[in-house]
């Protein structure tokens, strides 16, 4: 079994309803596991959400993550991903004096564009995978980005 | 039928069969104790801080096997509960506590007597709950007694506003709970259980592991004639104490930090651990990569995160221990106790190598002699409970225990002051039995004011002081790892225990020799009325055998043989 930490995204389903965010982050906190991003929007059409949190942990920390997780109440369903496909966007703000055509095309090669034009800045955005992103960041950087904003991850099973 | 929030709450513990109470009004909660007051279905037992009601619903539960229940007011009366909470939690105690909480229209406004209770009950409850609609209310109670008493049991808290128990709504508690996201397995896999078979029947040194669950799950009776058929010796944990008799020859004994030679000798011996209802707890294991390192695991629990979280389960098995088992009965056959003849053997030369006793002292009385003669005097007639330190160590390894629920004591969270109230609460739901509580003079300090408690109700709980005048189990640490030095454990000055029991109504008797402790024992039971009987004992006793924090199980330290020195 191995121990060292591993990278995981795990989703959770969970009824819709009052302080069950703080019951799923004080699992975490109080076991002391890290949870690296959080998405959480509630799922059309029903009364659950839909949580994906992406964590560390070796084999068996994850394990009980799960295991935690599926032990609160409000918990309906816990999957820890395999095999899936996974995207993060990320919005970029950026003063207008700056090459646009340039950015632009860095931005569509990480599936995004420039959505908005303002007096001094424009703000682009991507999507992507986690890892990608990451790239699209460090790429971005020699455009002077005044603020960066980052989503957490969100994942769909193949 | 169209009744108030407060109404509800007195109806819902009707429909549930509540008999006992135990809790302290104050303003939020005042409007359900006014129905309280009204009615005569069940009695409400006043404790003297609310503390003491949790734990004396927890004792009432694990001496009744029902859920106990609880009430409190909002703030400090929520805050003092929180012990409560948390050790019925440790110890999965199937509660309901009821907390009053400020109007709704107050909340987040730092209103009087406003904390944010379930905020602070999150982490140690099972679930809770917040009642923001009245018409909520039946739902959430039957909710509530569902989930604490199913499953891993466990303390489960609602938070009533108090304009929510004035107003008015339907009430119906004939509704079927919709609990999709709540299902416990409660049967376990029957091919695992098959392969658990095999392997019990292959294995040539198997050994029963028994936990508290075995209790939850009202299993011990099968657990018994399990063992019985296989011929399969058996350690208990603390909290198994009553699930063997002591008289049952394939008992070795309590195992763990203190738990005696033998007992762990074979759990390091084993070469296949068969866990019922455990959870491998550090106090039982010791050093993990040391604890059981040549056998494969078998894990029974109703739990699926107790499997595999500390100690890698070969056979795990998730489901009710008693339906495990019943199970396994139908496939005793296939196992031969023969088999383990040998294995039996050498239990029994570990146990005579270092048998679990004590040595007599002229002077003055051993502690473990007053729960051995307790035990000689009283046996099965009475039901134990104990606070927290060396005292609770000896009354397990050392009472005779003989039957389930039997033994009441703060295990994972090791509360000082749950002894006393927790008695009250076992005597609540047996009074046949006499209910002993054995304590430190540490620990009773720490809920003495439930002395009020026991007199006014006439609950004639027998406290029985361990007096050292220390602060004994940290004393022994003190002594074993940190050079001697006794920081802050030295509790010699002391009230009078006597005078004390007196003040509140109650008897008090100061023994220091074995004829006086028989003599008041004696007369505390027939006295019928609550007592303290102060034993002055040997201040320096250790607990032993021991195994240091961290340490292997087979590495213990032993009781110096007479004559060593």
């Amino acid at each position: 079994m191995t121990e060292e930490n591993q990278r995981r995204v795990v989703s959770v389903i969970v009824i819709n309803e009052a302080s069950v965010l703080s019951r799923i982050t004080d699992l975490f906190s109080g076991r002391g596991y890290n949870i690296t991003s959080l998405t959480v929007a509630p799922i059309p059409d029903s009364r659950y959400s839909r949580l994906t949190i992406v964590t560390a942990g070796s084999v068996r920390v994850i394990e009980q993550i799960t295991k935690q997780l599926h032990k609160l109440i409000p918990v309906l369903r816990v999957y820890e991903h395999e095999d899936m496909v996974e995207k993060e966007m990320a919005m970029i703000k950026i003063p207008i004096t700056e090459n646009l055509s340039d950015i632009n095309i860095l931005c569509e090669a990480y599936n995004g564009k420039i959505i908005n034009t303002g007096e001094n800045t424009i703000i682009a955005m991507v999507t992507d995978e986690p890892k990608r992103i990451d790239n699209f960041l460090k790429a971005i950087k020699r455009y002077n980005p005044k603020e960066i904003v980052r989503s957490g991850a969100m994942a769909l099973e193949r | 039928m169209q009744i108030s929030g407060a109404q509800m709450v007195i109806e819902a513990f009707i429909a549930e069969g509540v008999d006992t109470v135990f809790g302290y009004p104050g303003g939020a909660i005042m409007n359900v104790y006014d129905e309280i007051y009204k009615q005569d279905k069940f009695k409400h037992i006043l404790n003297r801080h609310e503390q003491a009601s949790v734990h004396a619903a927890e004792g009432y539960s694990k001496a009744s096997g029902k859920v106990g229940v609880a009430m409190i007011t909002s703030g400090p009366g929520f805050t003092n509960a929180v012990t409560g909470l948390a050790d019925a939690y440790m110890d999965s105690i199937p509660l309901v506590v009821i907390s009053g909480q400020v109007p709704m229209s107050l909340i987040g406004t730092d209103a009087f007597q406003e904390i944010d209770a379930v905020g602070i009950s999150r982490s140690c409850t099972k679930h809770n709950y917040l009642v923001t609609d009245v018409k909520d209310l039946p739902r959430i109670l039957k909710e509530a007694f569902y989930i604490a008493r199913t499953g891993r049991p466990g303390p489960v808290h609602v938070d009533i506003p108090k304009d929510i128990t004035a107003q008015i709504a339907e009430f119906d508690y004939d509704i079927e709970l919709d609990l999709e996201t709540y299902k416990p397995h409660t049967k376990g896999n029957p091919r695992q259980i098959k392969k658990a078979i095999e392997a019990i029947a292959k294995a040539k040194r198997p050994l029963f592991y028994l936990g508290g669950g075995i209790i939850n799950a009202n299993a011990a009776y099968e657990v018994r004639e399990l063992i019985q058929k296989t011929g399969i010796p058996a350690v208990e944990t603390f909290m198994a104490r009553g699930v063997l008799s002591y008289d049952d020859k394939l008992l070795i004994g309590m195992l763990g930090m203190h738990g005696s030679y033998a007992s762990n000798m074979a759990m390091s011996e084993t070469d296949l651990v068969i866990g019922l209802g455990v959870r491998f707890d550090d106090r039982v294991t010791g050093k993990l990569s040391e604890f059981a390192k040549n056998a494969d695991v078998i894990h029974v629990d109703i739990d699926p995160a107790s499997i595999s979280k500390l100690v890698n389960a070969d056979y795990p098995i998730v489901g009710d221990v008693k339906n495990v088992v019943s199970d396994m009965l139908e496939q005793v056959g296939k196992i031969d106790s023969e088999n383990y003849e040998s294995w039996r053997e050498t239990i029994i030369n570990f146990d005579e190598l270092h048998p679990l006793t004590f040595h007599e002292d002229s002077e003055r009385l051993k502690p473990q002699w007053v729960i051995k003669r307790v035990g000689e005097l009283l046996g099965d007639d009475a039901n134990i409970s104990t606070d927290v330190g060396q005292h609770q160590m000896w009354a397990g390894q050392f009472y005779p225990f003989t039957r389930p629920r039997q033994f009441v004591s703060s295990s994972g969270l090791g509360t000082m002051g749950f002894g006393f109230p927790a008695a009250i609460g076992v005597k609540a739901a047996s009074p046949e039995k006499i209910s002993i509580n054995f304590t430190g003079d540490g620990s009773i300090l720490m809920n003495v004011q439930e002395l009020m408690t026991a007199v006014e109700k006439k609950i004639p709980v027998i406290n029985i002081i361990l007096n050292n005048n220390f602060l004994g189990m940290v004393r022994q640490w003190q002594t074993l790892f940190y050079d001697k030095r006794h920081a802050e454990t030295d509790l010699s000055v002391q009230p009078d225990f006597v005078k004390l029991a007196e003040a509140f109504g109650g008897i008090g008797y100061r023994v220091k020799t074995k004829e006086e402790f028989d003599a008041a024992l004696k007369d505390a039971v027939e006295k019928n009325i609550v007592a303290f009987i102060e034993v002055i004992v040997h201040r320096m006793e250790n607990v032993m055998p021991m195994v240091p924090s961290g340490g292997s199980l087979f590495n213990m330290m032993l009781l110096e043989k007479k004559g060593d020195k």
